[in-house]
């Protein structure tokens, strides 16, 4: 008798996909096997089974702005969405550019028990451009990923050598990749729409010119190098490139780059307001295109929470961001269709390896940690309410296909539908 | 009608009649007694959150004409700066007692947001290079009692288009009357991508003006965005201002126009402002009329203009 | 609906009214016609052409609109604004404003402000076509075409050809289109 069964779900094993049960007990995976009795039974016909959901781009938003979000609610809509581990960025207030408080949000979440979160690092000091942040001691804290994300490391110098140094100790470098003179006035996508509102746009040369010039640097350097939120076209061909060339590069796309474009701006609607910004038509195609074919490695939300009176002002005032962990699943369904294997790759097994999770984005066998969900990828729903403590989110009141059904961490439900 | 908030996808057939109403609105302002009592008992609020003295005393104006009481916010008396969010500044000024409001602000589609969270009729007095929708009404007014009608005139919108709401108000309003437009700016100030407007776009002032009935001139700004736009005062005018000489060339019963404040000897020569062929003053004059007809349609009786 | 009075009543009334206008005012020297639109403007243009035939010389009516002076704009579907037009100075001469239908006041006491707004005539006459009653201001007409008794839910249609394609006047239950 285990503690759990997870039953009749094609689960996503080491050697496959299988029609089998799982059983969990003492927070693992104890069994994969068929007919097994839990005294809690998941009843998972017609649902994927597979490693809990790994978010490598969330923004919790504690310390410093927990009026917007904290590591409780971020975590609990994490749960919600089919995660079990997430990246926490590091432009919190005071950011996380060393040791202290990295070890604060993860031991915070870990009390909480929603979700792993597993801290960024700044690459700068107060993620300011100029200073290295203290990343030896980060590094000792178990951060692997550094960033200055929510601003772009335009200054080359600085960069290098912090690749150079994140490169020697195995870490990976990755970059908000928006040029920010480019940029400067800009709130949304320059082109049509843009044009007829007469709000200053953000060309799309303005992710080019950095990717472009952190490619030369990646080949000077030798470090891992990950683009976040890739949002163009000539963006996506840039890394596939430099994939080709045999560098070691990654790039993620985030739900609403896929779901939107900026043709959805014309309602001036702050939701809509995120950076980088809502490129056009054609971008959206070749975004979903990579994350067909892999191009694109993975899928991350960029959870941006906003409260409610900071997006009750002008689009041009309102700040960047839409939340997104409670959707993101719904939307890689909806891209990806029904390959259950690329799902998986996309939202929880590469995302953990490019970020050298440890225990989390692995395929399914015995005596592993239960970091586990259920996802029905037919299921229809329409979101109307969210665990995050912000509801930014242009996705609500719309319906969605596919829905998560449980999520456990460490064999403890941290989410089960209707309940 | 429920709001005035863009010229873009007016019906022609609304802004003929708001045009008919604003010529009828300009014989009352001729008259002894400016003043009839329309909108008797009706409160009309100017929320200016970028200030532009003039816009707002037009507006105030048209609303006493037509008998409205008015009242007046700016930011630089109110409780912005303290952080208070753009929504509790309209509930709060709409708890007053307000049953218009008449919304400028830096920001594109400020007056949608307002539309979306109060009641009454919106009446976008500017929205940042987006929308003019009034300044559109009096300038077709202007043109229209010039030249008797739109249709089949030709029309330069000349000067910073990119970052102007005037450009883009007039130039919908324009090409829904029948007017053809060309909009002529330094390659900077044309904005990235006009393939759905209704105008042609040129760099070249001389090569389109001498067939053109009026010639729109906008007010320069020399820097945008952070950077030059163009290299520097005298070189904008050589190219791009209406001096006397270019005047010369117009056709001999063509019109200048400018929606003001001028700069004299960049955009427009320091007299053509003065002749009779511009007009600048009437444009003014018929703000507040066509102002008057805006009002008139949003709050004079509960159907549709 | 049913007619009370046909092209011919109407040329008729018209005749009479003018011939009154006339002999109240002792010619016209003093005199300016003024028509309320819609349709009180082809009913001064009448008045206008038979008070030329009358008196000789060309008489030309103005029209007067209201829309700006109603105390009901809340209450009432917005109409077009129609033309003011005041063909000479108002001061100092009788003003006769035509209607087509007399009915609750309040039209003509719109009128009265918009003409007050105007100048400042000697006097304001009133000739109307249809009196109708149902009076809800101390207000009457110095030259009625024809006394009609009518209940509320009535209502009285004077049709010109100029605006509607026939002359007559029509009573029903139900509103003329
Ligand atoms: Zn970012």
């Amino acid at each position: 008798m285990f503690d759990i069964v997870i039953s009749g779900g094609s689960v996503l094993t080491r050697t496959g996909i299988e029609q089998i049960d799982v059983g969990i007990a003492d927070g693992f995976i104890a069994a994969l096997g068929s007919g097994l009795e839990g005294s809690e039974m998941i009843d998972a016909s017609g649902a994927w089974v597979g490693p809990g959901l790994v978010d490598l781009h969330t923004h919790l938003r504690e310390p410093g702005e927990e009026w917007k979000e904290d590591i409780a609610t971020g975590t609990a809509a994490a749960a919600a969405g089919g995660y079990t581990a997430v990246v926490a960025m590091p432009n919190t207030v005071p950011a996380i550019d060393n040791a202290q408080i990295a070890f604060y949000v993860s031991e915070r979440a870990r009390r909480i028990g929603y979700a792993d979160v597993f801290p960024a690092g700044a690459i700068t000091m107060g993620r300011l451009g100029e200073h290295m942040a203290h990343i030896d001691e980060l590094w000792d804290a178990g951060v692997r990923i550094f960033t200055d994300d929510g601003t772009s490391l335009d200054n080359a110098a600085v960069l290098r050598l912090a690749m150079d140094y994140i490169a020697n100790l195995g870490g990976v470098v990755a970059q908000h990749a928006v040029d920010s003179t480019l940029s400067a006035h800009g709130c949304m996508h320059e082109g049509t729409v843009s044009s007829r509102l007469g709000m200053y746009g953000i060309p799309s040369e303005a992710e080019e010119i950095v990717i472009a010039r952190d490619l030369a640097l990646v080949r000077l350097t030798g470090v891992r190098y990950h683009v976040q939120h890739v949002s163009t076209a000539r963006g996506v061909e840039l890394v596939a490139a430099a994939k080709a060339d045999g560098l070691p590069v990654t790039c993620e796309v985030t739900p609403h780059h896929l779901t939107f474009d900026h043709n959805d701006v014309e309602t001036t609607d702050p939701d809509f307001k995120m950076m980088p910004p809502l490129r056009s038509e054609t971008d959206r195609e070749a975004l979903r295109e990579g994350v067909r074919d892999g191009v694109i490695d993975i899928v991350a939300t960029d959870h941006a929470p906003h409260a409610a009176r900071e997006k009750e002002v002008p689009f041009e005032h309102a700040p960047n961001g839409v939340t997104g962990l409670e959707w993101a699943a719904s939307v890689a369904v909806e891209t990806i269709g029904d390959d259950m294997a690329r799902f998986f790759e996309a939202l929880s097994m590469t995302p953990a390896s490019i970020g050298q999770i440890p225990a989390h984005g692995l395929a399914l066998a015995a005596d592993q940690p239960a970091h586990l969900v259920v996802f029905d990828p037919v299921a229809e729903w329409t979101p109307e309410t969210t665990r995050s403590r912000s509801r930014n989110a242009p996705y609500l009141g719309t319906q969605r296909t596919g829905s998560v059904r449980a999520t456990l961490l460490s064999g403890k439900i941290t989410y089960e539908a209707g309940s | 009608m429920n709001h005035l908030l863009t010229t873009e996808g007016l019906e022609r057939e609304t802004l003929e009649n708001l045009l008919t109403d604003a010529d009828e609105f300009a014989e009352v302002l001729t008259r002894p007694i400016p003043k009839v009592p329309a909108l008797r008992g009706k409160t009309v609020a100017t929320m200016f959150f970028e200030p532009s003295t003039r816009t707002r005393m037009s507006f105030e104006k048209a609303a006493k004409a037509l008998s409205a009481d008015t009242m007046s916010f700016s930011p630089g008396t109110s409780s912005l700066s303290k952080g208070e969010s753009l929504k509790d500044t309209a509930l709060t000024v709409h708890a007053m007692g307000v049953d218009l409001m008449v919304v400028r602000h830096g920001a594109t589609g400020t007056p949608w947001r307002l539309a979306e969270w109060l009641d009454i009729p919106i009446v976008n007095g500017g929205d940042g290079a987006h929308q003019h929708p009034t300044q559109a009404l009096l300038d077709c007014l202007t043109i229209k009692q010039r030249f008797g009608s739109l249709d089949g005139l030709e029309i330069a919108i000349v000067g910073d288009i990119k970052h102007s709401r005037v450009a883009r108000s007039d130039m919908f309003a324009m090409a829904t009357l029948g007017a053809n437009v060309t909009l002529v700016a330094p390659p900077t100030l044309l904005p990235v991508d006009t393939t759905r407007w209704p105008a042609a776009t040129s760099t070249d002032l001389d090569a389109v003006m001498e067939k053109m009935d009026v010639v729109y001139l906008l007010r320069v700004q020399t820097e945008r965005g952070g950077g030059s736009v163009f290299p520097s005062l005298p070189e904008y005018t050589n190219r791009y201002g209406m001096t006397s000489a270019r005047f010369a060339r117009l056709k001999p019963d063509a019109v200048v126009m400018h929606p003001g404040p001028m700069n004299r000897g960049v955009e427009i020569g320091h007299d053509v402002a003065d002749y009779e062929r511009a007009l600048v003053l009437q444009q003014v004059t018929n703000g507040v009329a066509a102002r008057m007809a805006v009002l008139f349609a949003l709050l004079g009786g509960d159907s549709d203009v | 609906m049913r007619q009370v009075m046909d092209g011919d009543d109407l040329t008729r009334v018209t005749r009479r009214i003018a011939h009154e206008i006339v002999e109240r005012n002792h010619g016209l020297d003093a005199t300016v016609l003024l028509g309320i639109p819609t349709r009180g403007r082809p009913f001064a243009d009448r008045l206008a052409s038979a008070l030329s035939e009358i008196e000789g010389k060309a008489v030309i009516a103005g029209s007067l609109d209201i829309g700006m002076y109603r105390d009901d704009i809340d209450t009432r579907p917005r109409t077009r604004i129609g033309p003011t037009d005041i063909p000479e100075d108002l001061d100092g001469k009788t003003v006769v404003l035509a209607d087509d239908v007399l009915f609750t006041g309040r039209t003509i006491r719109a009128a009265l402000d918009a003409l007050a707004d105007l100048g400042r005539p000697a006097a304001v006459q009133l000739a109307v076509v249809v009196d109708r009653g149902h009076r809800e201001l101390p207000i009457r007409a110095d030259y009625v075409g024809k006394n009609i008794p009518t209940s509320l839910e009535e209502h009285v249609s004077v049709r010109f050809r100029e605006i509607d394609g026939d002359d007559g006047v029509w009573i029903g239950k139900e509103a003329a289109s």
